[in-house]
């Protein structure tokens, strides 16, 4: 199918600069299998379930609130599966399984930093988060500051981190129907954007929340009812496990022990900062925060959520080694391809298919079909999240706030969200076809540098400091945000491997922890350079916004159904 | 919020009580968790021999691999704490706080 893509692809890269240009993606080959009727037939009974919770959840939608926030009307337990849900993307569960399988304890580092950050955001964000603002990690931003340029900050980091979430998803959505579902490639990628596009249209994040909520309890138990296969396997001993994995990796001992992962410290710690932090400022994981009734809903929702990743996570590393234990090397799982001209032997259809090809190992066809269904409504219900996310920044922050100055009536800015979602929709799938042979888990990386070195630094300080000004959020704010898309052009990733330069020009692979750096101190140091009239009355702003931001006197309750 | 509630709010020694014991819990669980990531993080960088060590003589296991379910767990045990804490505590104290500011 590619070959007639190239213009398209070519134009969503040069419209992209700095996303890991995935010149590669264009080369590969695509290979459709035979079609898999399981797999299909769960995933439309999947489809048949979540259209009727949209129309159920049309009927209730009407008010911006219903769309952006469900009507504030979740609760801390459903919250928390919904987060835990938009956390455990296709990129997550195929992506940290597949690294496991490939350099085995790298893979558990790599997912122990997703889940650390969740404890920093419960002690300090979450509650704040809730009593502050009502749609958008924005409102909470320009709480004090002015409206116009945080808020078109805001909107701008928000599109950047969910444009390139959306590509990892999408591309993991390219790479599983190519494999599963045996359903050719485009109006596959077209399926996925269009009932994306039904649920946020028409259902709001009430829809969106829901199918989130059952394709998480969908996912842990597949990839509970795998670890359990696996350990059984195994004869329900870590030990044994392991001393099988060991016997047939081509790396051995190796993959019980940090690899080339975390090749040096910077690096190291750079990779721990972008992940801890980054989930901090993921605007489709902060909106969720608006979904519920209170700051004590809030904060269970995070508990919930911690507990539900954490898990989730354990599940992944076991599923990973059960890959190496159980497909690695088997009759009729693996492939010899043709990459940069050298002959590589890997799984069918990529190592990204580890968790794939161990259901079909632990579970037979039927099982495949359910967890190939359950990784296709990953995408979806993902991909609904960041869409909304992406929406509402620009409906809410870009068109009410910034265009008409927060004279917009309800009305319009619910009708500007649905056209900026079929906007994003189509965007999204332009991408799906683009970028589709980049590992998924590294441009989910690549979202959370962005996510902690703009977002998260401005969000932050607006609810901790005082001295926080306008024009210190907005010039910091960007500075972190250039800072850390130019550091990765610059860096091994892309500079090297992607536009094949012979050094890069900036050393390491995280960014993070020097772009994050960069963006509080310019912003700390404008703030504190500002003493503009305008400045000062932010300051002064401060403490009714602390007063609020500890109590909730005063903040959005939730609306009666 | 009128200036009159922020007045009482922030003279009530309640809300005094309350940020103090908010934030501070809510400091200490995060220094925790940094010193427990990056204390990891660090012997990843400088020793990362020691984590291959095998959990027995003989064993295959690493001690890499409980340490590593301990910090998963140490998340969700730390946020378990917070919770817990919240509701029993700081609930009562703001909902006291938030009656007071409506006389």
């Amino acid at each position: 199918m590619k070959p007639q893509f190239p213009r398209i692809a070519a134009a969503v890269l040069l419209a992209t600069p700095g996303l890991a240009l995935a010149a590669d993606a264009l080369s590969g080959e695509v290979k459709r299998q035979p079609l898999n009727w399981h797999a299909i037939i769960m995933f439309f009974i999947f489809v048949a379930g979540t259209l009727a919770i949209t129309y159920w959840a049309a009927r209730r939608t009407r008010s911006a609130s219903d769309f952006y926030a469900a009507g504030g009307g979740i609760s801390g337990l459903q919250n928390g599966l919904a987060i835990a849900g938009d956390y455990m993307s296709a990129a997550s569960f195929l992506g940290i399984s597949a690294m496991v399988y490939e350099k085995g304890y790298d893979g558990l580092i790599y997912s122990m930093g997703f889940l650390v950050g969740w404890p920093i955001i419960l002690f300090l964000v979450a509650e704040r988060l809730r009593n502050l603002g009502k749609y958008t990690f924005a409102d909470v931003a320009s709480y004090r500051l002015q409206q116009t340029p945080v808020r078109s900050f805001a909107a701008t980091g928000t599109l950047v981190t969910v444009t390139i979430y959306l590509i990892a998803q999408m591309v993991g959505a390219g790479k599983l129907i190519q494999l599963l579902f045996g359903m050719n490639y485009i109006s596959a990628v077209l399926i996925v954007g269009v009932l994306m596009m039904l649920y946020v249209v028409f259902g709001g994040m009430l829809a969106t929340t829901w199918v989130q909520i059952i394709k998480a309890v969908m996912l842990l138990c597949g990839a509970s009812f795998m670890a359990f296969m696996v350990l059984r396997h195994a004869g329900f001993s870590f030990e044994h496990m392991f001393q099988m994995a060991v016997t047939v990796h081509a790396k051995g001992l190796a993959i019980m022990s940090p690899g080339g992962l975390v090749s040096n410290p910077v690096d190291a710690i750079s990779l721990g900062v972008a992940l801890m932090f980054g989930t901090a400022g993921l605007p489709h994981i902060l909106m969720r925060f608006f979904t519920v009734a209170d700051a004590r809903e809030a904060r269970k929702s995070v508990f919930y959520a911690t507990g539900f990743i954490g898990y989730f996570y354990i599940l992944t590393f076991i599923i990973g080694f059960g890959a190496i234990m159980l497909v690695l090397n088997q009759p009729g799982m693996m492939e010899t391809v043709v990459k940069n001209g050298k002959q590589v032997t890997q799984l069918i259809g990529g190592n990204n298919m580890a968790a794939i090809h161990l259901a079909d190992a632990v579970g037979g066809d039927l099982f495949l079909g359910f967890i190939s269904a359950v990784a296709f409504a990953t995408i979806l219900a993902v991909v609904a999240g960041l869409t909304l996310s992406g929406a509402s920044a620009v409906s809410h922050d870009l068109y009410a706030n910034v265009f008409r100055r927060g004279r917009s009536n309800e009305k319009d800015e619910i009708r500007v969200s649905k056209y900026a979602t079929l906007a994003l929709g189509v965007v999204a799938i332009l991408l799906g076809i683009a970028f589709e042979n980049q590992n998924v888990a590294f441009m989910v990386g690549l979202a959370f540098s962005v996510a902690a070195s703009a977002n998260f630094p401005v969000l932050f300080l607006s609810m901790f400091w005082r001295g926080l000004t306008t024009r210190g959020a907005v010039m910091g704010g960007f500075i972190g945000l250039t800072s850390a898309v130019l550091l990765i052009v610059l860096g091994p990733t892309v500079w090297v491997d992607v536009l094949k330069h012979k050094e890069a020009i900036f050393p390491y692979k995280n960014p993070a922890i020097f772009s994050m750096t960069l963006a509080f101190v310019f912003t700390w140091l404008i703030s504190a350079l500002d003493t503009s009239k305008a400045a000062n009355d932010e300051k002064a702003k401060f403490d009714a916004q602390f007063v609020r931001s500890m109590t909730g006197i005063g903040a959005t309750g939730a609306s009666k159904h | 919020m009128n200036d009159e509630i922020l007045k009482r709010v922030q003279s009530n020694p309640k809300f005094v009580e309350l940020v103090h014991k908010k934030t501070g819990l809510g400091w200490k669980l995060t220094l925790i968790m940094l010193v427990i990531y990056y204390g990891f993080i660090l012997m990843l960088a400088f020793a990362p021999k020691t984590l291959g060590t095998p959990i027995a003589a003989g064993a295959t296991t690493t001690i890499g691999m409980p340490i590593g379910v301990l910090i998963i767990l140490s998340a969700f045990v730390l946020t378990g704490i917070y919770v817990r804490k919240a509701n029993n505590e700081f609930d009562v104290l703001n909902k006291q706080i938030v009656e007071e500011a409506k006389q």
